[in-house]
């Protein structure tokens, strides 16, 4: 326990360590170039200096800590298409998300039950499943503009389409490995069909399709920014791109810091799904 | 005792040779029959196919010639008439002891309310000795204790037959000798019939009225049926006191060491395999095989093991 404590501990040093390392050598690396500051009259230098710097070039620690502290103590206002709070463009990427996750969560997980119960649909279906697996999301982004004509209903499409794959697999999986011994108690016992799926096999596979979410919701929200800078109009995505026109790399920053804790946070939902739906063998 | 409950027939089992390889006939033609409340065990060394015999009459396995009729109908899948307890417990982990065996009375009677199926399945749950353990996870348990609750599961559900496959391989020897005991009971109690797989000679001459004795596999056959002549009312305490018990452990004892192989090396051509020879150890044999009771008197108690 005291090992554990003390190892806990030591990590945390280390992780503000490397913290500190960072952000003094990005504050060193974003300090007015001395070269510039004496070639200059020194006055001209004190006017102009830090304001030039401030508009284009890399921000300093404390201008991202300035924005961080004002974004954050109003993410909810909206100015008009191009000026929106930072919940307001995460929720409208969020919701696409758990849109498209949704819908591929209801086609996944049955459809991987078929696959995992009968070795005939596994057969027959692992072609397209390994020809379709490969093809990058947004790939797909054309012809879903085309064919749906709703820019942000393709974005969804495009997520159900990622998010596809991961659980298919991993359902079919779950279900095809559950233990032998486990169906025959099913079977002594006369139990339905339904209930079988449901009281034992659905349980039996519920680790590996959670682990197959799991990986299936990270790789949603990998693309739904690179999904939204293709048809912009709101979400994370399209606020990344657009303050990279206006040439804001602070705002880049913060928005990628966004998304990271974003993506972390979803990651811990389904680390504690995962834990509720664990057994010990 | 009327012999003919459960039938089985010319029952074999052959695993296709896998890419050139010779089929494996696991066991060919093997016949006998188990009478109403009668407790049989078989006997066999690691391999020779009791488990698949033990999944043929549970209906989980197909043979590949044979057949098994129980009750005057043939056996042709699964069915809660045939309580099965698994070599390795095949508890579901992600359910409490009660859950697990809640699941089972369930399904057996599905319009049971909530309470009076809680109240079943404590039942057994007290029988076994786990009372306390209700709500704890399989992983939670010993080895032993998961076993019981594979036993209390097969139990619940009131079969018309057990099959146990070997059920306390993995109990200590008081547990063991607990449950042996609850076991012998409950089977005089409801007249159950059963078929069990173990390794234990002590065991299967405590608990079972006929023993059954597999040469070694492969084309493992019966080689004999040994009737137990103990008194039916023995235990566990007074089992050792009968001058028969040596004569019969003696016997399967000899078997399991040689003559199972022996007798697999070289099959005994006047044996029919429809009828596998019943032997009554330590009784005389008159002149058509037929047991006469020993003399009274004639044979000092025998302690020589
Ligand atoms: N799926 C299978 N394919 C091929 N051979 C198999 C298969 N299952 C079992 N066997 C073979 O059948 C034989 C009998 O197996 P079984 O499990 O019935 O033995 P057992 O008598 O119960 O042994 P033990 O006492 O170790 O439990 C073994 O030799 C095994 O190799
Ligand atoms: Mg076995």
């Amino acid at each position: 326990m005291i090992m554990i404590k003390s190892l806990n501990f030591k990590a945390l040093i280390v992780s503000v360590l490397l913290l500190s390392a960072v952000l003094l050598g990005w504050y060193l690396a974003t300090l007015p170039q001395a070269a510039d500051t004496a070639a200059v009259d020194p006055e001209y230098a004190a006017l102009m200096g830090g304001a030039a710097v401030k508009n284009s070039g890399m921000p300093t620690p404390a201008e991202l800590g300035h924005t961080l502290r004002e974004r954050l103590s109003d993410p909810f206002y909206d100015h008009g298409p191009n000026d929106k709070g930072i919940g307001i463009q995460l929720a409208y990427s969020l919701a696409r998300v758990l849109a498209g996750f949704a819908l591929a969560a209801l086609v996944a997980i049955p459809l991987g039950f078929v696959v995992g119960m009968s070795p005939l649909m596994q057969r027959a279906l692992n072609p397209y499943i390994q020809l379709l697996k490969p093809i990058s999301p947004l790939a797909w982004m054309p012809l879903a503009l085309y064919t749906i004509k709703d820019s942000s209903a393709s974005a969804i499409f495009v997520i159900f389409i990622c998010s596809l794959w991961p659980m298919l697999i991993n359902t079919a999986y779950g279900v095809a490995s559950v233990r032998r011994d486990w169906l025959n108690v099913a079977k002594t016992l006369e139990v339905s069909a339904l209930r079988k799926a449901f009281r034992v096999v659905l349980p039996a596979a519920a680790p590996t399709i959670l682990t197959g979410m799991r990986i299936s919701m990270g790789i949603a929200w990998l693309v739904i920014v690179a999904a939204e800078m293709l048809v912009g109009g709101t979400g994370i995505g399209y606020f990344v791109w657009n303050e990279w026109n206006n040439l804001s790399l602070t705002n880049v920053i913060f928005a990628i810091l966004m998304i990271g804790v974003v993506g972390m946070l979803l990651d811990l939902v389904f680390a504690g799904l995962s834990r509720l739906v664990a057994y010990n063998d | 005792m009327q012999t003919d409950f459960l039938k089985v027939e010319a029952l074999s089992r052959i695993y296709p040779g896998s890419r050139g390889q010779a089929p494996l006939v696991v066991f060919e033609n093997v016949h006998f029959s188990i009478g109403k409340g009668e407790f049989v065990c078989i006997i066999g060394h690691s391999g020779c196919g009791k488990s698949t015999i033990l999944n043929v009459l549970a209906g989980l396995d197909e043979p590949s010639a044979g057949v098994v009729i129980m009750d005057g109908r043939e056996v042709a899948g699964p069915s809660l008439d045939r309580g099965v307890v698994f070599q390795g417990h095949a508890l579901m982990p992600w359910l409490s002891v009660m859950k697990n065996i809640e699941f089972a009375v369930k399904s057996r009677w599905p319009d049971w309310r909530k309470d009076k199926v809680r109240s079943h399945c404590q039942q057994f749950i007290d029988l076994v000795g786990l009372t306390g353990a209700e709500h704890k996870k399989p992983s939670e348990l010993s080895g032993g204790m998961k076993q019981r609750v594979g036993i209390a599961r097969a139990f619940s559900i009131q079969p018309k037959m057990l099959l146990l496959d070997e059920p306390f391989g993995a109990l200590d020897a008081l547990t063991r000798g607990v449950i042996q005991d609850e076991l012998l009971k409950i089977c005089a109690a409801t007249g159950q019939t059963v078929f069990m797989i173990t390794h234990d000679v002590d065991e299967a001459m405590l608990l079972s009225d006929r023993i059954i004795l597999m040469t070694n596999g492969p084309r493992a056959r019966i080689a004999e049926i040994v009737v137990n002549t103990l008194s039916r009312n023995r235990t566990r305490n007074d089992v050792h006191k009968d001058p028969q018990y040596y004569r019969i452990r003696n016997h399967l004892v000899d078997f399991l060491v040689s003559r199972s192989r022996e007798m697999a090396q070289a099959p005994a051509a006047d044996s029919d395999p429809r009828h596998p020879p019943e032997v009554r150890p330590g009784e005389e044999m008159d002149d058509q095989g037929i047991a006469k009771p020993p003399p009274a008197q004639k044979q000092p108690a025998m302690h020589l093991v």
